[in-house]
C-alpha cells in the first residue's frame, strides 16, 4: 500500500523532465507529452483506482507549472485513464497493442479537448494549423515514447503491485 | 721428456702465431678475394641468424607490447575525454559569460531600468501555450506583469509568481497582443503571436508605407510594456484593398528557441486600464 506513495516522487520527476526536456524536443510546433503516457502505461498496468488517484496527482502537478487551467488538465488525463480502462478489458491479450492504441485515442481527445477549451476561454488557436502542426506531431511523439515508459512502467507496477512475504 | 714437452709448446705458439697472423692478413685486406668472399659469407650468416631471431624475439615479444600499447592507448583515451569534457565545460562558462556580457551591456545601454537576472528552467508542458519558467520568484522580489527582456529584446512578462519560480508568457504566445510602433514608419500597431511562435502585426493603417527591415519597438500604449523594448524587424507586408488594414510579418529579435538567461525589469509596474475602459449600460 505504502508503495504507492511513489506516485509522489515518480509524478514530480516526470513533471520537471516534461518541462525541462521533452518540451524542447520539438516536431515542428508539438511535443510529446510524457505524463499523458506514463498514465496510460499505469492505468494499462496496475489496479484501476490507483490510475485514478494517480491521474489526478498527474494532472494537478502539470497545471501547476503549466499554463492551461487545472480543471482543463485533470479532466483531460482522467479521461486517458477512462479510455485505458476500456480498453484494457477488451484487449488485454495484446497489452502492447492497447497502449499504442491508448495512446493514440488519448492524446488525440486530450490535444483537441485542450484545443477546445482554450479556444473557447477566448484563445486564439486556429483549428486547422493547431490540428496539423501541433496535435499530429505531438501524438507522433507521444507514440514514440510510449514503448520505452511502458517497459519502465511495467517494472514499477509489478514492485508497486508486489505482495509482503509471509513471515 | 722435456724436450718432447718443449717441442710441443713450440709447435703450439708458432700454429697460434700462423692463425693470428693469416687472419690479420685477412682482416687487414691483405688476402684479397678469398678474404672478402669469406668475410662476406660471414656477415650474411649472421645477417640470417640475426633476421630470424629478432623476428622470433618479436614473434614471443608481441603480445605483451600490445597489452602495454593497449594499456596506453585506453589511458591516452581517458586523457583525451578528460580533455574534451573539459573543453565542453570551458566552452559552456564562455558561452555564459558571452550572454551575461550582452546583458550587462544591455542594462548599461539602458540605466532607467533595473534588472534582475534569472535563468531559464523550462517551458510550459503544453504546445499550445508558449510559455517559459525562470527560477526567480516574490522571493527575488518579481511581480506578475513585470517586463522581461534579454540582450537582443524583449521576451514576455511574467504572468505567474511562486516564491522562488515565476511562468513568463513569451511575446509569441498565441494569445499576445502588445502595442507597437514601427520605428520608420511611424505608425503604431498591434503585435500578435501564434500558436506556431511566428509573430505578426495587425491594425497597420492602409496609408502607410511599411518596408521590410523596419524595426518594431514597443509603443507603450496601454501600459502594458515600457516603450521602445525591441521586437524585430519587419519580414513582409499583406495589403489588400478590401480589407480595412494591412499586415506585416515579424522577424522576432530574440531566438526563443534558444533562451537561457533573461532579465526582469523589476521598476516597471503594468498600468491597469481597465477601470478606464468605458462600459456601455443596456
Amino acid at each position: 500500500m505504502f508503495r504507492n506513495l511513489i506516485a509522489f516522487p515518480l509524478l514530480a520527476l516526470v513533471v520537471i523532465v516534461q518541462s525541462a526536456v521533452i518540451s524542447n524536443i520539438t516536431l515542428l510546433s508539438g511535443y510529446a507529452d510524457i505524463m499523458l503516457v506514463v498514465l496510460a502505461a499505469w492505468s494499462l498496468k496496475s489496479e484501476a483506482h490507483t490510475a485514478w488517484l494517480w491521474a489526478i496527482l498527474g494532472g494537478g502537478m502539470v497545471a501547476f507549472v503549466s499554463g492551461i487551467p487545472w480543471p482543463i488538465v485533470i479532466v483531460g488525463y482522467l479521461f486517458v485513464v477512462y479510455l485505458s480502462n476500456l480498453l484494457r478489458n477488451r484487449i488485454w491479450q495484446a497489452p502492447l497493442l492497447a497502449l499504442i492504441s491508448v495512446t493514440f485515442l488519448g492524446s488525440l481527445v486530450m490535444n483537441l479537448f485542450v484545443l477546445v477549451s482554450l479556444n473557447l476561454l477566448g484563445r486564439p488557436l486556429p483549428f486547422g494549423e493547431s490540428i496539423g502542426l501541433v496535435i499530429l506531431p505531438s501524438i507522433l511523439l507521444n507514440l514514440l515514447f510510449a514503448v520505452p515508459v511502458y517497459v519502465i512502467i511495467r517494472d514499477l507496477a509489478k514492485w508497486v503491485n508486489q505482495l509482503p512475504e509471509k513471515e | 721428456m722435456n724436450f718432447k714437452n718443449f717441442e710441443k709448446y713450440l709447435s703450439t705458439t708458432i700454429i697460434f702465431f700462423i692463425t693470428g697472423g693469416i687472419l690479420v692478413l685477412a682482416f687487414g685486406g691483405y688476402l684479397g678475394r678469398a678474404s672478402r668472399g669469406l668475410s662476406s659469407s660471414l656477415v650474411d650468416t649472421q645477417t640470417w641468424f640475426a633476421t630470424r631471431y629478432i623476428a622470433i624475439q618479436d614473434f614471443l615479444g608481441a603480445p605483451r607490447d600490445i597489452t602495454s600499447l593497449r594499456q596506453n592507448n585506453a589511458e591516452l583515451e581517458a586523457e583525451v575525454s578528460r580533455l574534451q569534457s573539459q573543453l565542453i565545460e570551458l566552452q559552456q562558462k564562455v558561452g555564459e559569460t558571452e550572454i551575461l556580457a550582452a546583458l550587462l551591456d544591455f542594462s548599461r545601454s539602458n540605466p532607467e531600468s533595473t534588472y534582475k537576472g534569472a535563468a531559464v528552467v523550462g517551458r510550459d508542458p503544453s504546445p499550445f501555450l508558449h510559455y517559459i519558467i525562470i527560477n526567480r520568484g516574490s522571493n527575488d522580489g518579481i511581480l506578475r506583469g513585470m517586463p522581461v527582456v534579454d540582450s537582443q529584446g524583449l521576451i514576455g512578462r511574467v504572468d505567474a509568481v511562486v516564491a522562488d519560480a515565476s511562468r513568463v508568457q513569451l511575446i509569441t504566445d498565441p494569445a499576445t497582443a502588445i502595442n507597437v510602433r514601427v520605428q520608420n514608419a511611424d505608425t503604431d500597431a498591434i503585435l500578435i503571436g501564434s500558436v506556431t511562435g511566428d509573430l505578426s502585426l495587425d491594425l497597420i493603417s492602409q496609408e502607410v508605407t511599411v518596408e521590410p527591415g523596419d524595426v518594431v519597438l514597443t509603443s507603450g500604449l496601454g501600459g502594458g510594456y515600457p516603450p521602445d523594448l525591441i521586437i524585430g524587424q519587419v519580414l513582409n507586408t499583406r495589403k489588400r484593398d478590401i480589407e480595412l488594414f494591412q499586415q506585416a510579418s515579424i522577424q522576432p529579435a530574440v531566438d526563443f528557441a534558444r533562451l537561457e538567461i533573461v532579465l526582469v525589469i523589476t521598476n516597471f509596474r503594468p498600468i491597469d486600464i481597465e477601470p478606464l475602459v468605458p462600459v456601455s449600460n443596456p
